[in-house]
């Protein structure tokens, strides 16, 4: 077992990150997610594996960045709160486009615009539909306690490098914030620059040997006919990630009549509100997406045949209840509760609204 | 057994190190912890918050509505968080710029003379530490022993000469906690 320690989820992102052998991080401070590159500067990397850590001028450049060290096989990261990832927006497209690995970690706050620093989850519509230009879907990873703060940081790499496709660990101020046990993972090395060519070198671009063609790294394609090919492979990959990468988590669901739907720091919420619903005769259950792409559509088509309503809890005004919704159909009343702009739900007001807009309506 | 604590007062009353230290205290103690803070501008000078939830069991929700204990600094946190203790919980406040006592008759009630206690001890930032020893003689969720592991453990070293003079706070705070009201 490897190390427990005590620590806030954006310290562990940047512990995760040295100890996963991470080639680079590239950011740019915002609140509530400063503690990572702090982690990162405070630790000195770069003595102890060569990581580098740079504060870059922007987002933009940051995320740039990470375009380029990625497109050379190097196992990259960056991390920034809701505003800083919509500037990154238009390099993340470009990213996918490319068909390059890396992590991007979203610490959200409320929006829009500057918003506020206080949590929020309103980011979901913008990282698992879009948010830059194209057809295009990231790998999202919604982690619920510190400890998966550390997890999901290999497996986001993993992913990533598996399917060649940006990778996202969407969190917010609460997980990011709060500070809880965790075991650390073991170091893994950084590959060498050999171990590079030998796992990725059929198209990444470090330094052409004579044996091979040359490695081109673009988004860019002006014939439209290889444009639909590269779409369609793209598409495939995304097919692909949503027959195989799904993953969620069930808590008392087998005998339930009601269902929440949550992810991230609200489905801890969620939990509490299960225990204080179940305590007064109210049999509910809390299904949590931990992938939030590929969505776990099927658990929730099933679970949509065995209870009379689902009630997604959300800090935003409604995202993913729409693809709950497409999920369980027509046939049960899907509803949505939800806090703006920064307001954490308490599990009480869950309690509350799942009784007024379910069972009581 | 589970534990859930709010701890409120002005930022800059060591309000988040108290929480850092019993939660390092319950970890020491092999409990399973959360910490969550308020953060940002209110911190700089403002009220500042830290929900800290100490259980055996696996630890839901970090955010909660009702408490088991508030620990409460200010009047400002006073008129927020009085009524969030459970019925039958604790109500822990040092008198020193609460103009409104507490009100709720059906909660216990303490009071503790931090602020005095510190300044007579000779260092006013161990006013949260004496805080400390007051909660744990109300509430006695972990030993003393662990709490100073939890102070070894939360302290850089370089600050480890400082641990006798904390642990003398807690100790003199565990002693001068004064029963208001018992339900």
């Amino acid at each position: 077992m490897g190390e427990l320690r005590l620590m806030k989820g954006n310290e562990v992102i940047a512990e995760a990150a040295i100890r996963c052998g991470c080639d680079a991080y590239f950011g740019y401070p915002i609140t509530p997610q400063s503690e990572v590159m702090e982690t990162l500067m405070d630790r000195e990397p770069w003595d102890e594996t060569g990581m580098v850590v740079l504060q870059a001028e922007s987002e933009i450049a940051s995320i740039h960045m990470i375009y380029g060290a990625a497109a050379s096989g190097k196992k990259v990261i960056t991390s920034s709160s809701s505003p800083g990832i919509s500037l990154m927006a238009e390099g993340i497209s470009y990213i996918a486009g490319a068909e390059l690995p890396c992590v991007i970690v979203n610490v959200q706050r409320g929006g829009p615009g500057l918003g506020t620093i206080q949590p929020s989850q309103a980011d979901y519509f913008q990282s698992t539909k879009g948010g830059g230009h194209g057809d295009y879907r990231l790998i999202v990873l919604a982690p619920s306690s510190v400890q998966e703060m550390n997890d999901f940081v290999e497996l986001g790499f993993q992913l990533a490098f598996k399917y060649r496709n940006p990778a996202m660990i969407l969190t917010d101020g609460v997980i990011g914030q709060m500070m809880e046990k965790v075991v650390l993972a073991e170091y893994i090395p950084r590959l060498t620059d050999e171990e590079i060519n030998e796992k990725y070198g059929s198209w990444a671009t470090n330094g052409r040997k004579a044996n091979r063609q040359r490695n081109i790294i673009t988004s860019l394609e002006m014939d439209s006919g290889r444009m639909e090919k590269n779409n369609i492979r793209l598409q495939e990959k995304y097919t692909k990630m949503e027959e195989e990468e799904v993953l969620f988590e069930e808590f008392s669901c087998e005998d339930a009549d009601y269902l929440l739907v949550a992810f991230g720091s609200s489905s801890r919420i969620c939990q509490k509100a299960v225990d204080l619903a179940r305590e007064k005769g109210i049999k509910v259950g809390l299904l949590r997406p931990i992938t939030l792409f590929p969505f776990p559509k099927k658990p929730i088509a099933a679970l949509a045949k065995q209870v009379k309503g689902m009630l997604v809890v959300e800090m935003n005004a409604g995202q993913m209840v729409e693809d709950v919704q497409l999920a369980a159909g027509c046939a049960i009343p899907v509803k949505h509760f939800g806090r703006m702009g920064g307001i954490i739900p308490s599990p009480g007001e869950v309690v509350e609204a799942l009784e007024q807009k379910l069972i009581g309506g | 057994m589970t534990e859930e604590i709010i701890i409120a007062g002005f930022g800059g009353q060591g309000v988040l190190s108290m929480g850092k230290i019993l939660a390092y205290s319950g970890v020491m103690a092999d409990q399973e912890v959360s910490w969550f803070p308020s953060y940002g501008p209110e911190m700089r000078g403002g009220t500042a918050n830290v929900t800290v939830i100490l259980s055996e069991n696996r630890i839901s929700s970090p955010v909660l509505n009702e408490y088991d204990t508030a620990i409460i600094l200010n009047q400002q946190s006073m008129d927020k968080f009085e009524g969030m203790v459970k019925p039958g919980g604790v109500l822990i406040y040092d008198p020193n710029g609460i103009i409104h006592p507490p009100k709720r008759t059906d909660i216990n009630i303490y009071k503790i003379e931090g602020t005095l206690i510190a300044a007579e001890l000779g260092n006013v930032k161990t006013f949260n530490m004496v805080v400390l020893g007051a909660y744990l003689k109300a509430k006695p969720v972990v030993k003393m022993e662990s709490v100073e592991k939890g102070l070894q453990k939360s302290l850089p070293t370089r600050h480890h000469y400082l641990i006798p003079m904390n642990l003398e706070a807690v100790q003199k705070g565990f002693e001068s906690l004064e029963l208001v009201q018992a339900v």
